[in-house]
């Protein structure tokens, strides 16, 4: 019932190839630094997809966790813990924390929820900043190591100094957490959280405890999104407040609603598309976000679907046009 | 002692600039159910147009603070025309996000064109004074008075002119007022109008005190909100005294517990009040 | 099956519903009728958990269900429908009936993670039985439509099969006609009877006097929240009471 016609499959298999052979591409550098960013971004984004995109509660506490998930690995890692128990363990806090603010903040809606989630980000961004016994304060948490080699019997071990070995290790979370979204929101299910969003009375009358599936909703992001800054972090290997603040939260907004809300592929094409096309403006400078500001309030407007959203549209309206042609 | 009342009296100043911005809020969100996000950013561009008027025309200030009214005033109805009225039937969730976007655009402005760093509005009284053990300058007593007079005038307009009590009745009824052949959308400009001035006024009288920039916007458009929320969407007297409020529990709670943390204050009593009452303390409906 | 003791309910000074007392019985159809505003719908909304008494109770099968929320009230064997036709209208025809028959299967977080060995059978029934009730809408070739795309007759059946894809015991149909012309709602009533001859009590709130007098066992009349009258067709037809409602009715709009 739920599947993609064939053409669409194709076209996911030759991007999933293009990104797999893209560090043979050897883009300079910066740019792949960039793109690894990206990549890193996209899981975050795919997270606030799911309460925001598909559950339609506009949860503004999203960097706040990304936050916990950098933090976190930061901390423990340079406590000398393994970078693949920090990781998991991160992503878990970060839903356990989603898990205790939810309850109070999913008892409010639309608007109310909003300024509640965003509340909250802006403690932890302001704890961050000055709790500096934990998190260091405003400078935050340099000399992070790189994640702990994986050993390969016989054959060594794969280090993760290189950014090709970053990205294949970014690559590899971003395809799991596709997956498991994919598992997520296209099943019945999943049908749950677009029902809450269309229509929580009806969602209600029809048996749907919708409290609860908010919540999962809530705690599944923060999950992805500590996830997303536990890697940032390993990569990066330095953290300061900046990236639990709310212009991050926005910043991921934006990745969302121009790439598309409520898809799978918008998060990652947004996520993706628009840190490169920011980094090719640099020489704009503040115009940028002037650019961005302005896309994102056309965008809400007029393709409240992002550009994946907008281009299904196209694909429809022509789709239709050849039906009543021939 | 001394040090309680000086706190006390910073935090009736800091309270007077919550008061002007957060009742500017509560018309807009309250009239027009729009959750205007970025008036804390019209709040910010106030501040730099008084000083732009100031330092680059070479204006006084009072004149400055007034073409400051016009300019906001009208960006602020600008805003309202294309950003928020074509989302008018649109799920709430929507205005918000493009209240983000109106918001990165004016921080953005800020600093395309004065830079991200910094400035002060040259101080028009900078003449400092004690009185019974705490120190004050005029331009300080200025904004608490200031914002006593604007408060007055605004509610001699709501309350005593035709075109207040207009206002008045679209916030109550928007329907009712529409079949009575209101102008709403005229009356939306207008809200508008009046609520990015104000906030233009409540940046202009405490710039001189501290520095602007770009990045002030948010935290006090955040605040402005939690106040507009908790003291009840479209609530005058709430958005007063929510204020005053405030002001004084951030001034005696940066004094007394902690500077560092003195802006969690407002964040916080968000949440736990959230908690125990998820309609807000007025248990109106979202807005 | 289902009765309902005292039941009242106040918004700010108007009181909607007013000390009710009525039972339904298994297999019957129950019609309540009322001029507008009698608090019918209000009615239901205390049923289903919508909206909290301000006094009374509610019984299913002897077991108090006053208070607890829609969703516990739906696994109680109770579904109902909307006054205005309420639909998820951003989503396929068949989502829609997947979402009504969520609640029966084990279709949770952790098993749709896993895909648990019970996942695909679980599944598999739930597409079966909205393909199913889908059928028994006819509105089985109309399963991957978009529910703007249909017609009003179409969305008004499709939200009552949303509530019966769960096999309720007893279905609330709050004005499941209105707006509907003639032979629509002609087919509607017809398809009510065979919801009822599959074994699903019905309670419905009509206006249409007509439909209501072919087809209920036992009418409910309701007016300023109060109960008037109670009884066969033929007894309401010929009732004072009822008459005077009506007309006084008629008489303030
Ligand atoms: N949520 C509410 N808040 C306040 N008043 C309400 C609410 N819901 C209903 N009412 C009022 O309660 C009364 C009964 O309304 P209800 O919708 O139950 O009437 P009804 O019998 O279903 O009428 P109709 O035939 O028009 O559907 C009306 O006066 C209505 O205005
Ligand atoms: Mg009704």
């Amino acid at each position: 019932m739920i599947t993609k016609p064939i053409h669409t499959k194709l076209l996911y298999g030759f991007i999933l190839l293009a990104a797999l052979l893209l560090p043979l591409y050897a883009p300079d550098p910066y740019m792949f630094q960039v793109i690894i960013m990206s990549l890193i971004f996209a899981i975050a984004v795919l997270a606030m997809n799911l309460i925001i995109g598909f559950t339609g509660q506009a949860s503004l506490a999203h960097a706040a966790f990304f936050g916990f998930g950098a933090y976190g690995v930061a901390i423990m890692t340079k406590a000398g813990i393994s970078f693949w128990l920090a990781l998991p363990a991160a992503a878990s806090i970060s839903a356990l924390l989603g898990l205790v603010i939810g309850p109070p903040a999913l008892r409010t809606r639309g608007s109310y929820f909003a300024i509640v989630t965003l509340a909250f980000g802006v403690i932890v961004w302001i704890v961050a900043g000055n709790w500096v016994q934990v998190t260091g304060g405003h400078n935050g948490i340099f000399g992070i190591p790189r994640p702990t080699p994986i050993p390969i019997p016989f054959l060594g071990e794969i280090e993760f100094f290189e950014q090709t070995a970053q990205y294949y290790l970014v690559l590899a979370f971003l395809l799991l957490t596709l997956f498991i979204m994919h598992r997520l929101v296209y099943s019945v299910f999943g049908l749950t959280f677009m029902a809450i969003r269309n229509n929580e009375p009806l969602a209600d009358a029809v048996g749907i405890n919708t409290f609860t599936t908010k919540l999962i909703a809530f705690v599944t992001a923060n999950f992805f999104a500590g996830l997303a800054g536990g890697l940032y972090v390993a990569i990066i290997g330095a953290v300061s407040p900046s990236v639990a603040s709310h212009m991050l939260t926005f910043n991921f907004l934006i990745f969302l609603i121009l790439g598309g809300m409520a898809t799978l592929t918008g998060p990652v094409v947004g996520a993706f598309a628009i840190p490169i096309l920011m980094e090719w403006l640099q020489e704009l400078g503040h115009f940028r976000m002037l650019f961005f500001g302005v896309l994102l309030i056309v965008t809400i407007i007029y393709f409240p679907r992002g550009l994946v959203g907008g281009i299904r549209q196209l694909n429809q309206k022509i789709a239709d046009w050849r039906q009543t042609k021939s | 002692m001394e040090l309680f009342l000086q706190q006390v009296f910073n935090g009736i100043m800091f309270g007077s600039t919550y008061a002007i911005v957060a009742l500017g809020l509560t018309l807009v969100m309250g009239i027009l159910h729009i959750p205007n996000f970025a008036h804390g950013h019209l709040y910010m561009l106030g501040g730099y147009i008084t000083y732009f008027f100031i330092t680059s025309l070479g204006l006084g200030y009072w004149p400055s603070l007034l073409l400051s009214i016009i300019v906001l005033g009208i960006l602020g109805v600008i805003m309202e025309a294309i950003v928020y009225r074509p989302l008018h039937d649109q799920p709430h969730i929507n205005a918000f996000i493009a209240a983000v976007g109106a918001l990165l655009v004016l921080e953005a402005m800020a600093e395309v064109i004065w830079g991200p760093q910094g400035l002060r509005i040259p101080n028009p009284y900078p003449h400092t004074f004690q009185f019974l053990g705490i120190i004050m300058s005029v331009q300080r007593l200025l904004v608490i008075i200031g914002a006593v007079v604007l408060i007055v005038l605004l509610h001699l307009f709501l309350k005593k002119t035709l075109t207040g009590t207009t206002i008045e009745a679209v916030a109550q009824n928007r329907e009712g007022a529409m079949l009575n052949g209101i102008n709403v959308n005229r009356v939306s400009a207008l809200t508008f109008f009046i609520s990015s001035g104000t906030a233009a006024v409540a940046a202009s009288f405490i710039s001189p005190i501290f520095v602007i920039s770009p990045a002030m916007g948010a935290i006090i458009g955040m605040k402005a909100f939690i106040i507009v929320i908790l003291g009840g969407m479209g609530s005058i007297p709430g958005a007063i005294i929510g204020g005053y409020f405030l002001g004084l529990i951030e001034s005696l709670g940066g004094g007394y517990v902690s500077a560092a943390y003195k802006d969690v204050i407002a964040f916080g009593a968000l949440i736990v009040i959230f908690s125990f009452k998820p309609t807000g303390l007025f248990g109106k409906k979202e807005g | 099956m289902l009765a309902v003791k005292y039941l009242s309910k106040q918004f700010e000074g108007l009181v909607a519903v007013k000390e009710l007392n009525f039972d339904i019985q298994e297999g019957e159809i129950l019609a309540i009728i009322g001029p507008n505003g009698a608090g019918k719908s209000t009615v239901f909304n205390l049923l289903t958990g919508t909206l909290k008494p301000t006094a009374g109770k509610v019984f299913i099968h002897d077991e108090d269900i006053t208070g607890l929320k829609p969703y516990q009230i739906v696994k109680k064997g109770v579904a109902r429908t909307f006054q205005t036709t309420s639909l998820f209208d951003q989503l396929r025809v068949i989502d829609n009936m997947l979402i009504g028959c969520k609640w029966r299967t084990r279709l949770g977080f952790w098993n749709t993670l896993f895909h648990t060995p019970g996942w695909k059978s679980q599944h598999d029934q739930a597409v079966q039985s909205a393909l199913e009730t889908l059928d028994f809408l006819g509105l089985a070739d109309k399963a991957l439509a978009f529910i703007p795309t249909l017609s009003q007759e179409e969305q008004k059946r499709l939200a009552i099969g949303v509530a019966l894809v769960s096999k309720p015991k007893l279905l609330l149909l709050d004005e499941p006609t209105g707006g509907l012309i003639r032979e629509e709602t002609e087919r509607i009533a017809q398809f009510i009877k065979s919801v009822r001859e599959q074994g699903t009590t019905v309670c419905i709130i009509e206006h249409k006097m007509q439909m209501i007098m072919g087809m209920a066992d036992r009418i409910l009349v309701l007016n300023y929240g109060q109960k008037i009258a109670e009884g066969s067709p033929d007894d309401i037809k010929s009732n004072q009471a009822v008459i005077e409602a009506y007309l006084g009715g008629e008489a303030h709009a």
